[in-house]
């Protein structure tokens, strides 16, 4: 079995090290700091790291303050309350002058697991999209997170990075190279191109393999860079396999399979299918059978990618 | 000392003199709130703060957050006065390409610190510049300073702020209310009363001067304080009245978010002459 990381884990870690490398690195958390991991930053480096009590509202407005006199702020708390509870923080404090603060938001997508609907984000990625001037990464992996929160401290301007809180397969060695913008193919194909964000770009390229014992050829390619979203890569895999599943651990309204479906509508429209949660809340469960109850997994994925293949024409 | 209360004294009208012909000129806006807060910010512009108008990002400068954005038309005029733009340029307000957009944006026009419009979300931006100049200045970073609605302060989210001052023991910030007693529905007390102000913010580990909003005096002494002290965070409950300097205007809640007419503006400018 491959090794399992949850992105969270590999935040908390990568975090730790861009401490000791840019000491304007300073981290805000509201009171999980446990859960998101940003405690080791904590002991690490006690002076540059805020608990701001739960008070996410708060929170984020600071670390647009902080952002202002030229520290590289890092806010961590769920995805629910750090997209919901402070949304319009996030619009008139951080997006709307522009200000560089990185929001990284765990307990993303129905993974949390047994805490259930009240904590899981399904609607996070397209609140946060919709924001002019907001970089989006939603990291498949260990690896991704930790280039995407190294990334997410070079860029000028607010970035938000979607985790998890589930272990999830370690896809990328170590000489891979984080491009923002730049989605990843990960397997060549020519019949349907699987495009998957997250924790389902793992479960693609299972897919990718179950379709591929029925002899159908299948591209995957991974968005961890959901805005500014790769179109140029989205219409390719769409040119090149002339049918498009995409796959989400977040509502199919307003994230990845939106994205994929406005892009291709205008430039190169394909029979397409979105895997993601069909708007519904979460519930609780463990993360497997959570997965499976709201259809995520290799098989929903599988299905829908024979689907739009008898869709071409 | 008698002089310095004159020179900020002369300030505070043209200030307030500007504040009537930019909203004369832009037809909208808020002159009730720009009006009430006049010899606040004079002080602070033409007194306290360290600033570099020739460098207005200048890493050693003084803060000023306007947490009532709506009243830019107060900053705007400060600024102008202050010389980091031609006066001339005030009558841009509101206008499509202007710099001096609606409420204050601090990616438009230099001297602006925060953008701020939102109410409620001033003060905590104005906690993360205290904390972040203290961690690179220590005992001698600068200072911040933010300017609150009385209304305002029904936000949630000022007591988050007010909370967390008070427990990192921000002492380089500074929050001056504007106590003038009116918001848009009417008097903040019928609305939603905010009183007794003082005993909140006490509570919140504080540092609190009540002082009279219009008197230059009153204002240099309470800013004086609150440099002075160490280990808290200052409000300066400054009582006002809305509209101060128009009588017309002067307590009118219709003053709120109206501009003046033509004859208006006259009338006005004649009283502040
Ligand atoms: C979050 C938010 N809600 C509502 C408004 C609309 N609004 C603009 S000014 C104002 C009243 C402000 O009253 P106060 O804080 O007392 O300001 P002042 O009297 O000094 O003008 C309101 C409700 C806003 N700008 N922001
Ligand atoms: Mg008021």
């Amino acid at each position: 079995m491959t090794k399992k990381i949850a992105t969270r884990d590999a935040y908390g870690q990568e975090l730790v090290r861009l401490g000791a490398d840019n000491k304007d690195v300073v981290v805000l958390d509201a009171d999980l700091s446990k859960s998101t991991k940003t405690h080791d930053f904590m002991k690490n480096y006690p002076d540059r790291f805020f608990n701001m009590g739960i008070a996410e509202s708060n929170m984020m407005a600071t670390a647009a303050g902080l952002a202002a006199v030229g520290k590289i702020p890092f806010a961590s708390t769920f995805a629910v309350f750090a997209t919901g509870r402070a949304f319009e923080q996030i619009r008139n404090s951080i997006c709307y002058p522009r200000l560089n603060v990185k929001i990284a938001a765990t307990h993303a997508g129905v993974t949390v697991g047994e805490d259930g609907g009240s904590h899981q984000s399904v609607e996070d990625i397209a609140i946060m999209r919709a924001l002019p001037g907001m970089t989006v990464f939603v990291p498949a992996d260990a690896v991704e997170t930790a280039a995407a929160i190294r990334a997410a401290a070079e860029i000028k301007g607010p970035v938000y990075i979607r985790l998890g809180r589930s272990g999830v397969p370690v896809l990328h060695g170590e000489d891979f190279k984080f491009i923002p913008g730049e989605a990843v193919t990960l397997r060549e194909g020519t019949d349907v191109a699987l495009i998957a964000t997250g924790i389902m770009v793992a479960v693609a390229l299972e897919a990718a393999e179950t379709l591929a014992a029925e002899g159908i050829s299948a591209l995957v390619l991974d968005v961890h860079t959901i805005k500014p979203l790769d179109i140029f890569a989205v219409v390719e895999a769409a040119r090149k396999c002339g049918a498009v599943v995409t796959a989400e651990e977040h509502s199919i309204i307003g994230g990845l399979g939106s994205a994929v479906a406005e892009t291709l509508s205008e430039h190169h429209p394909v029979p397409m299918q979105r895997i993601g949660v069909r708007d519904t809340f979460g519930e609780s469960g463990k993360p497997e059978e959570l997965l499976q109850h709201f259809g995520l997994t290799a098989t929903h994925i599988a299905e829908a990618a024979r689907k739009v293949i008898a869709k071409k024409k | 000392m008698d002089q310095k209360i004159a020179f900020l004294q002369e300030r505070a009208r043209a200030i307030r003199r500007h504040i009537i012909t930019m909203l004369g000129e832009a037809g909208s806006g808020h002159p009730g709130g720009s009006l009430s807060a006049a010899d606040i910010v004079s002080v602070l512009f033409f007194d306290t703060m360290k600033l570099d108008p020739e460098n207005p990002h200048w890493p050693g400068r003084d803060r000023f957050v306007l947490s009532k954005g709506h009243a830019a038309p107060v900053l705007y005029a400060a600024l102008a006065e202050k010389g980091y733009f031609p006066q001339e340029e005030l009558l841009t307000l509101r206008k499509l390409g202007s710099r001096l957009q609606g409420h204050p944006d601090m990616k438009k026009l230099p001297g602006v610190e925060m953008s701020t419009g939102s109410l409620g979300q001033g003060l905590s931006a104005a906690l993360g510049m205290a904390l972040g100049l203290r961690l690179d200045g220590g005992e001698g970073a600068q200072r911040v300073y933010a300017l609150l609605g009385d209304g305002e302060v029904q936000e949630g989210q000022i007591w988050e702020a007010a909370m967390a001052a008070g427990h990192f023991k921000v002492d380089n910030l500074t929050a001056i209310l504007d106590y003038n007693n009116l918001q848009i529905d009417g008097p903040v007390d019928v609305v939603m009363n905010v009183a007794p102000l003082a005993d909140k913010w006490r509570a919140f580990n504080w540092h609190v001067i009540e002082i009279d909003g219009h008197d230059i005096g009153q204002i240099l002494k309470a800013i004086e304080e609150a440099q002075a002290t160490k280990g808290k965070p200052t409000i300066i409950i400054a009582r006002t009245i809305k509209g101060k300097g128009v009588s017309f205007m002067e307590n009118q809640v219709g003053w709120h978010g109206n501009a003046p007419k033509p004859e208006q503006v006259e009338q006005a400018l004649k009283e502040l002459a």
